[in-house]
């Protein structure tokens, strides 16, 4: 029932100039989030993920077009190893017209329909029970597809984690549960927080798949995540994997992430650096040294231009502040609520878009 | 038929036009539900859609919120709506909130549906009306039927909106008979209240048993005293048909407004502040309110009774906000 990875079917070609741009992508992106954060054109909760760009964006290339990916909050990753475009995720931080979810989510809402990933929920273990729903309507549709449910360490003690492993196991439904464990939930380890925190094995309660991989190696994670996709898609067998993985800077942009841990740990982890892992696998391979410098280069202009874009982007209007909350058609059943309602409610909802 | 042959008839219906219908909840299959509303639906329609589930709201409510997200149609069965408590994070904060958060690119046609209502001793933990914890949510729809009628065309209504909508239930009516239109097209629209009663003298709103409280009242008011009561079922708290009863209170000037549940901060509190405003002019006394006690209802019947809005309570504050009687 609980094993760890196997590590065969491993293929050197894993490791290719595409995944190292696109995790670079992500590095980048982030830590240019952070500057914007700081300049305030970005504001709310912003959860950084790096430090986890190999397990992200294995995981997201284990999925086929149609597999669904529902995530928690720490979502920039995801999206963007799913394919959402810098400037969408980078609007959305602005809280911009022409952000992924229309300025309306933020950081922690990300989502691409068309690429079928539903949501940056920012609750945790929310996303849980969801991910059984959406692979229960894969498998009442008779499709052959799987749902790829990320979550962090901490989302293990919650009773939605039970709830939700307890209906995969019992209905026998397509969904991965990957926890990226990143060694904290907030502030607190995974060993003050977990009684058990070889969290993998705690889907033997529903007898369930459990297993365990090094989040940091993309060949691994990439080869794991596959083989459970499959075995979800075409035997409809859940599993929980975690991904042992490292975030480098602290919960959100407003923790400085050393109360709970010291330096010296965190320079530890840097030094096995997923994207160093990478770039070395690649020079290895023969990529040239101004190969990857140029991929480098390029991986700052995308970001750069992801500002310039946001920037220039505007403010969602005001007159659409309601738009999108209830399904076209709805604005004829509020239309009676008008009489005595709140001060400025008229405008604010009923004038800009209720149910339109 | 019933208040309970009707629901089970929106359910019966909406499952053969729509296959995307599925009916999910505690022993609403094998079991023909906790209330006998799914009675012999598992036999006609299969495991599939009719899936029983274990004792995990969160866990199923959820799973209707994902699957409604994909397009299916879940209609999720909760035992009893104090049973919604535990699943209230999905409701109030995913179901509710994914059309505006994620700006307007998914919808959760969800439906849940679940009874409530006190009066059977069932104690502090089973007697509870919370209408106004969800009622208060931007996102949610909640209908609340007292009538069969109304209980097969909200719930149609409800199945084939694309949002998510409660749909409030009571215990004291699925024995309640009623004429119900057997057009399986006939639906009641949602934000629309219905005049219960006809009346001059004064305008009690009420929703769901409330309602039948209401008019039982009113017919003695009218037989005792002469006094005509005007009777206005909400049908839907939200959205909220505010015209209908603005239009009302505009005609019989005095307005009592009564709720199963506690009225601190309830529907009665909502409506009062709503009436006062759309109304002032119109108004000849303040705006009454009934509700249950202020208290974890108690098991003695005594105390059950004293605590409810029960009629001689609605009875004395019709006469109180017609003055008739002391405040």
């Amino acid at each position: 029932m609980t094993t760890t990875s196997p590590r065969k079917r491993r293929t050197k070609d894993s490791v290719t100039t595409d995944r190292y741009a696109r995790m670079l992508l992500i590095r980048e992106l982030e830590t240019e989030a952070e500057r914007q954060y700081k300049l305030a054109r970005i504001g709310g909760y912003c959860h950084l993920s790096s430090g986890q760009e190999a397990i992200t964006i294995a995981a997201a290339d284990a999925l086929e077009p149609d597999d669904v990916l529902v995530t928690g909050y720490r979502s920039h990753g995801f999206a963007l190893a799913r394919g959402v475009s810098p400037e969408a995720v980078m609007a959305e931080l602005f809280g911009r017209r022409s952000g992924c979810a229309h300025g309306r989510g933020g950081s922690m809402h990300l989502l691409d329909v068309e690429r079928r990933y539903f949501g940056g929920w920012g609750i945790v273990a929310g996303q849980l029970p969801i991910a059984t729903g959406l692979a229960l309507s894969l498998v009442r549709r008779g499709s052959e597809q799987a749902v790829l449910c990320e979550l962090g360490d901490g989302a293990v003690n919650m009773g939605a984690w039970h709830e939700a492993l307890n209906l995969a196991g019992l209905w026998h439904l397509p969904v991965v549960f990957l926890i990226v464990n990143n060694e904290y939930g907030m502030g607190t380890s995974v060993q003050r927080a977990s009684a058990e925190p070889e969290l993998y094995r705690r889907a033997a309660a529903f007898r369930i798949h459990g297993e365990r991989v090094d989040g940091d190696d993309l060949e691994a994670s990439l080869e794991t995540c596959q083989r459970l996709l499959d075995l979800a898609r075409r035997e409809r067998r859940p599993a929980v994997l975690e991904a042992l993985t490292y975030r480098y800077r602290g919960h959100s942009v407003a923790d400085a992430g050393l109360a709970y841990r010291t330096r010296e740990e965190i320079a530890r982890h840097e030094a096995a650096d997923p994207l160093k892992r990478a770039r070395a696998a690649l020079l290895d391979q023969g990529v040239g040294e101004d190969e990857l410098e140029a991929i480098e280069r390029q991986a700052r202009e995308r970001v750069e231009a992801a500002v310039e874009y946001a920037l220039a982007d505007p403010e969602p209007e005001v007159s659409e502040l309601a738009v999108g909350m209830h399904a076209p058609g709805s604005a004829e059943q509020f239309e009676r609520m008008r009489p005595g309602s709140p001060f400025g409610e008229l405008e604010l909802t009923f004038g800009a878009g209720l149910g339109r | 038929m019933t208040y309970r042959e009707a629901l089970r008839l929106a359910l019966r219906e909406e499952l053969a036009r729509d296959e995307r219908v599925f009916v999910m909840g505690e022993e609403v299959g094998v079991f023909d539900g906790a209330y006998k509303v799914t009675a012999g639906l598992l036999d006609e329609f299969g495991p599939d859609r009719v899936r029983d589930t274990p004792i995990s709201e969160e866990g199923f409510v959820g799973a209707g919120v994902g699957a409604a997200m994909l397009g299916e149609r879940p209609v999720v069965e909760i035992m009893t709506l104090n049973f919604l408590l535990v699943a209230m994070d999905q409701v109030v904060n995913h179901a509710a909130k994914i059309g505006a958060m994620f700006g307007g690119q998914v919808r959760c046609p969800l439906v849940i549906r679940t009874p409530n209502g006190a009066g059977n001793q069932l104690t502090a933990q089973h007697s509870q009306s919370f209408d106004q914890y969800f009622a208060h949510v931007p996102g949610l729809k909640v209908v609340a039927p007292a009538t069969p009628a109304d209980a097969k065309g909200l719930l149609k209504s409800a199945i084939r909106d694309d949002d998510p909508v409660l749909v409030l239930e009571n215990l004291r009516i699925y024995t309640e008979k009623g004429e119900v239109p057997l057009d399986p097209e006939h639906l009641t629209p949602i934000g629309r209240a219905r005049v219960a009663r006809q009346g001059r003298d004064l305008t009690i709103v009420a929703h769901s048993y409330a309602v039948v409280r209401a008019l039982a009242v009113a017919e003695k008011l009218a037989r005792e005293r002469g006094l005509e009561a005007e009777v206005i079922d909400l049908r839907s708290l939200r959205p909220l048909d505010m015209e209908t009863v603005a239009a009302s209170v505009a005609k019989t000037n005095r307005a009592l407004c009564v709720e199963e549940g506690w009225p601190t901060y309830g529907v009665t509190a909502e409506l009062a502040a709503r009436v006062q405003h759309a109304c002032f002019d119109d108004l000849d006394a303040p705006v009454e309110r009934l509700g249950m006690a202020e208290v974890p209802l108690p098991y003695a019947k005594s105390l059950e009774t004293a605590a409810l809005p029960n009629e001689a309570r609605l009875e004395r504050a019709a006469l109180a906000t017609l003055e008739l009687v002391p405040a």
